[in-house]
């Protein structure tokens, strides 16, 4: 069975007027679906095998974080079956939940028990987690005394600690300074040879081409391509450049 | 592993998935929840868990001193512990449930970005008041010891009806916080209930004071129920009777099933609408 299967997915967005919320709610629960309503993704099936590394390209609003959202159980989609198969380290947003009152450590443990781990886990990848984030001076500190690239730092050294079975990663890689995305893109690769299921949305082509054998590229919810990584990037390359030519 | 199934969705419509992608343990996750939400609140206060003692002190001697100064109302006697013994229950009811009401709406960003079980939320938020409903029991405990009651064996039933009030608040705030999601207005409906609920729980009247058409229906509010149960438990150091705990306790686990299953079928579209 593969990690992910996703067999015509389809997700729609109701657009947000305060006033309709109700009414929307009552023709939801009497089974009409939301007339008002926008599909972020449109009947998208493919298939993941344990091990893959797969990157997904598109322009903004093609439905990427959509997916991730639908695969990390984020949110729920309108129709067709999503199967995920292992524990997901989503990486959609470094330090969710982190307060700035509460200390490295507090929120350390508070986001790495929002990840899935267990007391044991967050136990034991403590100090694995403060000596990859190279903050062990600053550990008992409040967040609010922290610069930007430190928050950065503890939040991807609590994604990446644990060796999950599925990795979702959202743009996230500009954290800290050249060298922390070095250490980043390192720890990526190990988790990558140990046979973690990677799914990787980046812009940085040739971060994406280092690390991915296999891409899809989505175009207003639709799955355009699902191929060898360079082909598709130079397919979507090319639309892109089309677009921009027919534009200019 | 965790799937979504189109062939559930045809069947029930709200009921398409079944998921258990998230691999965590809940009582670690509980329990950093309530430290979060403890340690923000007490952090820059100097006087800390305190503050928690001076809201029903306060009201305490206010309703003393109208009823028995302006009202010169003399009926009932130890007046101030009367008081304290209905504010303590109605204190944590209010407080909890509204805190409980929006926090799903507070911790939007974190909905939006990660799959944990949604039910921690509110559930989270009530919990965190108890440790205010349990230092204002301490200094309801204190003030009968003062007004001369002694330490009684039925004082062990105290803590159950403590836990009765509190199953039933978690189960109004998942489903006061739920709808909350969709429509915003459910903050003022709680505040304009909770005001209404200090005129209909017998706070500084008696619940023998209520002609007895109306006794059913006081009955049947779990608040009042409550209040009643401490003033049995501590003004007259008796077992509170049998009917109203069996009472409380069904009206407070069905609450709990329907705030459970309508957050259930509403957390789905969550983080679509926050």
């Amino acid at each position: 069975m593969p990690a992910i299967l996703l067999d015509d997915v389809t997700k729609t967005y109701p657009r947000s007027n305060s006033r309709l919320v109700l009414r929307s709610l009552v023709r939801q629960w009497l089974g009409i679906s939301p007339t008002d309503s926008f599909a972020a993704l449109r009947g998208i099936g493919f298939s993941i095998e344990h091990g893959e590394t797969v990157a997904v390209a598109g322009s903004n609003g093609a439905g990427k974080t959509t997916l991730l959202g639908l695969i990390a159980g984020v949110s729920w989609p309108d129709s067709g079956v999503i199967r995920v198969e292992g524990s997901v380290s989503p990486l959609l947003e470094l330090g969710a939940g982190f307060h700035p009152d509460l200390t490295g450590e507090e929120n350390l443990r508070l986001n790495a028990s929002l990840l899935g781990m267990t007391r044991r886990e967050a136990g034991l990848l403590h100090d694995r987690i403060v000596e990859f984030s190279e903050l062990r001076d600053f550990i008992r500190e409040p967040l609010r005394t922290y610069s930007s690239g430190m928050v950065m730092r503890l939040g991807f050294s609590i994604a990446v600690s644990r060796n999950p079975e599925i990795l979702l990663v959202d743009e996230i890689l500009a954290v800290g300074d050249q060298r922390f995305q070095g250490k980043c893109m390192e720890r990526i690769r190990e988790l990558k040879r140990r046979g973690t299921t990677i799914v990787f949305v980046s812009h940085a082509r040739a971060a994406v081409e280092a690390l991915c054998e296999r891409a899809l590229w989505l175009d207003h919810g639709r799955l355009m391509l699902d191929g060898p990584v360079g082909e598709v990037l130079d397919a979507y390359a090319g639309r892109a450049a089309f677009q921009a030519a027919s534009e200019a | 592993m965790f799937q979504t199934d189109s062939d559930t969705a045809r069947r029930a419509p709200g009921n398409r998935t079944k998921r258990q992608g998230w691999s965590g343990e809940w009582s670690f996750l509980l329990r950093n929840f309530v430290a979060k939400d403890f340690k923000l609140r007490y952090r820059n206060m100097s006087l800390g868990v305190f503050w928690s003692l001076a809201n029903p002190l306060v009201m305490m001697s206010v309703l003393t001193f109208v009823f028995r100064k302006i009202l010169s109302n003399d009926a009932i006697a130890d007046f101030p512990l009367f008081v304290l013994s209905g504010l303590v229950p109605l204190n944590f009811f209010t407080v909890a449930w509204l805190n409980g009401s929006t926090s799903v709406f507070d911790n939007g960003g974190l909905i939006k970005k990660v799959g944990f079980p949604r039910e921690i939320v509110p559930v989270s938020t009530v919990l965190g008041n108890t440790v205010h409903f349990g230092v204002q029991t301490g200094l309801l405990i204190v003030f009968t010891l003062g007004f001369g009651k002694g330490v009684h064996l039925s004082w062990l039933w105290l803590p159950v009806v403590m836990a009765f009030e509190i199953v039933f608040v978690c189960g109004l705030a998942l489903l006061s916080s739920a709808i909350d999601v969709y429509i915003r207005d459910v903050k003022y409906v709680v505040e304009s209930a909770n005001l209404v609920m200090f005129w209909l729980v017998p706070v500084f009247y008696s619940f023998a004071i209520i002609p007895a058409q109306y006794r059913e229906v006081y009955q049947l509010n779990p608040i009042a129920a409550v209040v009643l149960a401490f003033r049995h438990i501590l003004l007259e150091a008796k077992a509170p009777p049998e009917v109203l705990l069996v009472k409380l306790a069904l009206v407070s686990t069905a609450m709990l099933g329907i705030g459970l299953f309508v957050f259930g079928r509403l957390k789905r579209r969550f983080a679509d609408y926050l």
